[in-house]
């Protein structure tokens, strides 16, 4: 017998039409049960206090301030080093063989385990560096986990300037860096921005690059220095959902909670950005 | 765009600037071995002090120095290649959906939706595993646990979605509308012409979508190590997908905290993690080339 060739059609639409739709429906699911778990653990003194009684009762302060500075930390050192290289692959580089291997290096910086940089910054920070596990051990380590999102998005957004602007910056008697600076770097900016927010907001979520470069399992109060250790979300969300036994299942929540209402903001701001500068784009 | 070489009407800062740039360029390359380096620096003690024929064996028992690493590298493998089965189907069928049915407003929710997947850090996904998903395979298999290799899987599937589908929506974006037009002018229908004529031309493109998908699932952490159970036993046989299993990922980062500094068992682990990144390194030079091939000097937009 043969099918009718729309009756196919609407049949293989229709399977694919749920795909999409169950691919979405966990996520939204998720985000759902989790608000309504936590937001009951939510209070003044839960964003604000520190854990008490074996990490079971209090609050998540100290998480909370650690990831802002590892976040911060993070900014700090992949930002100028990310930008610069997506500039240079953008502006600069020649199409050859040399620039292709940094273009192959990158993806692979970019497909390396998050766990293998968590080894990478314990060897060469905290041993054969002597920072110890601290915050910079751990900014340095997320820093070069984040270069290659940074670099790529860098690049596309100049990439996706015309290239009339570069010709009129040249016609004008402009150099190659006065075109950069006064001229493609602005109107890229949105791009960059948008690139740069998320991957620290990726950055601020991973846990395995800290856990031996910067986490501390248990540490109620704020880190004196950038070469102390200090807690963060990701890594108290896991030790409390893992490592102590009897742990109030609402305050595992409100931990999720907060670390997604963190990540999820970001996000939000750069889909901002891009929706915002989309708009008043000068071409 | 010439690489800068000094003319002396060049003012120096520019050309300080310049060279600083092109510093930064290069120096990712320079990571990457950085990288290699330090595993090799930490791993290397290893296999000086352990056999091979030790890291070659089927049981890990660090505590009375057998370091077998195969069991660790099949339970990578199992839930990798369990967890593409299942992202792989849906990841193409939906970067379809995007990129060929969907009406513009659907679009407008789906891809910021991804994008958000994508976000979710792994530790409240392993957090979820716990909670909901975990539960739910006990019931429906009836296994003494629920930390197992299945769960570890779904989670995994959920994880490496987001990759699949947007370098899938890029490839079938990529294939020119000539060969619809192409398609439809000899009265193909809409499905027709994705099925044979869309989805061949972009299978290159789906291919890279895979392997990095692979990479994804191959080196995520907490996750697995939050739901797959951890015993590091040889995932052989049918029930394998219902027992608990170790990956080489969960393995470092559990153990690692708690060996000491310059023991055996704490550069069998940078061996461990040597083995990672040369089999990523591996699995992306492929994806790359594939994508060089392709389109010369791409391959950055599949980075973001």
């Amino acid at each position: 017998m043969k099918v009718p060739r729309y009756t196919t059609q609407k049949v293989a639409f229709g399977i694919i039409t749920a795909a999409a739709v169950g691919v979405l429906i966990p996520l939204v699911l998720v985000i759902a049960y989790i608000v309504l778990q936590g937001i009951g653990a939510i209070s003044w003194e839960f964003i604000s206090a520190m854990p008490r009684g074996g990490m079971r009762e209090g609050g998540i302060f100290p998480a909370l301030v650690g990831t802002v500075w590892l976040t911060i930390g993070t900014a700090i050192t992949s930002i100028p080093l990310g930008v610069g290289a997506g500039i240079y692959l953008a502006e600069y580089a020649p199409d050859n063989w040399f620039t292709r291997t940094i273009r192959l290096a990158i993806i692979n910086l970019a497909g390396v385990p998050s766990v293998v940089y968590g080894l990478f910054g314990l060897g060469l920070f905290v041993i054969f560096l002597r920072f110890g596990m601290s915050i910079v051990a751990g900014s340095l380590t997320l820093g070069i986990m984040t270069l290659p999102v940074i670099i790529s998005t860098t690049e596309q957004a100049l990439t996706s300037v015309p290239q009339s602007f570069r010709v009129v910056n040249a016609s004008l008697g402009g150099t190659t860096w006065q075109g950069v600076r006064k001229v493609i770097l602005r109107q890229a900016l949105p791009g960059i921005m948008t690139g740069v927010v998320l991957g620290l907001e990726r950055a601020a979520g991973e846990t395995a690059p800290i856990l031996f470069t910067v986490a501390a399992f248990f540490l109620p109060r704020l880190p004196h220095s950038i070469f102390d250790q200090t807690m963060a979300l990701p890594y108290h969300l896991f030790v409390i959902s893992t490592q102590v036994p009897g742990m109030p299942i609402q305050i595992q929540y409100g931990t999720a909670l907060v670390l997604m209402v963190f990540v999820l903001t970001m996000n939000l701001l750069a889909t901002l950005i891009r929706r915002y500068f989309r708009r008043r784009r000068q071409w | 765009m010439q690489t800068p070489e000094m003319p002396k009407d060049l003012d120096w800062r520019e050309f300080l600037v310049e060279q600083l740039i092109r510093l930064m360029g290069v120096s990712a390359i320079g990571f990457v071995l950085l990288i290699f380096l330090f595993l090799v620096r930490e791993g290397v003690p290893a296999l000086v002090e352990v056999p091979l024929s030790n890291l070659l064996g089927q049981r890990w028992y660090p505590t009375f120095e057998v370091y077998g690493l195969v069991p660790l590298v099949l339970g990578s493998l199992l839930v990798t290649v369990g967890a593409i089965a299942i992202s792989l189907p849906l990841g193409v069928a939906t970067a379809v959906f995007i990129g060929e049915i969907a009406p513009d407003w659907v679009r407008e929710i789906l891809k910021p939706g991804i994008e958000i997947i994508a976000g979710i850090p792994s530790v409240v996904i392993g957090f979820i595993g716990i909670q909901l998903v975990s539960p739910l395979v006990r019931q429906f298999s009836g296994a003494p646990t629920g930390l197992t290799a299945l769960t570890g899987v779904l989670l995994l599937a959920y994880m490496a979605l987001p990759t699949i589908i947007s370098i899938a929506e890029d490839a079938l974006d990529a294939v020119p509308d000539s060969y619809r037009h192409a398609a439809y002018a000899l009265s193909a229908t809409q499905w027709q012409t994705i099925w044979r004529v869309v989805l061949p031309a972009a299978r290159p493109g789906i291919i890279t979508a895979v392997m990095l998908g692979v990479g994804r699932a191959i080196g995520e952490t907490m996750t697995v190590m939050m739901v797959a159970g951890n015993a590091a036993r040889m995932p052989l046989g049918f029930d394998a997908f219902l027992r608990p299993v170790r990956t080489m990922t969960a393995t470092i980062a559990a153990e690692m905290g708690e060996v000491a500094r310059g023991s055996t068992h704490y550069h069998v682990l940078f061996v461990v993690g040597l083995a990672l990144f040369i089999l990523t390194f591996l699995i992306n030079l492929a994806a790359a080339l594939a994508i060089f091939r392709q389109e010369r000097g791409g391959g950055r937009r599949f980075l973001a």
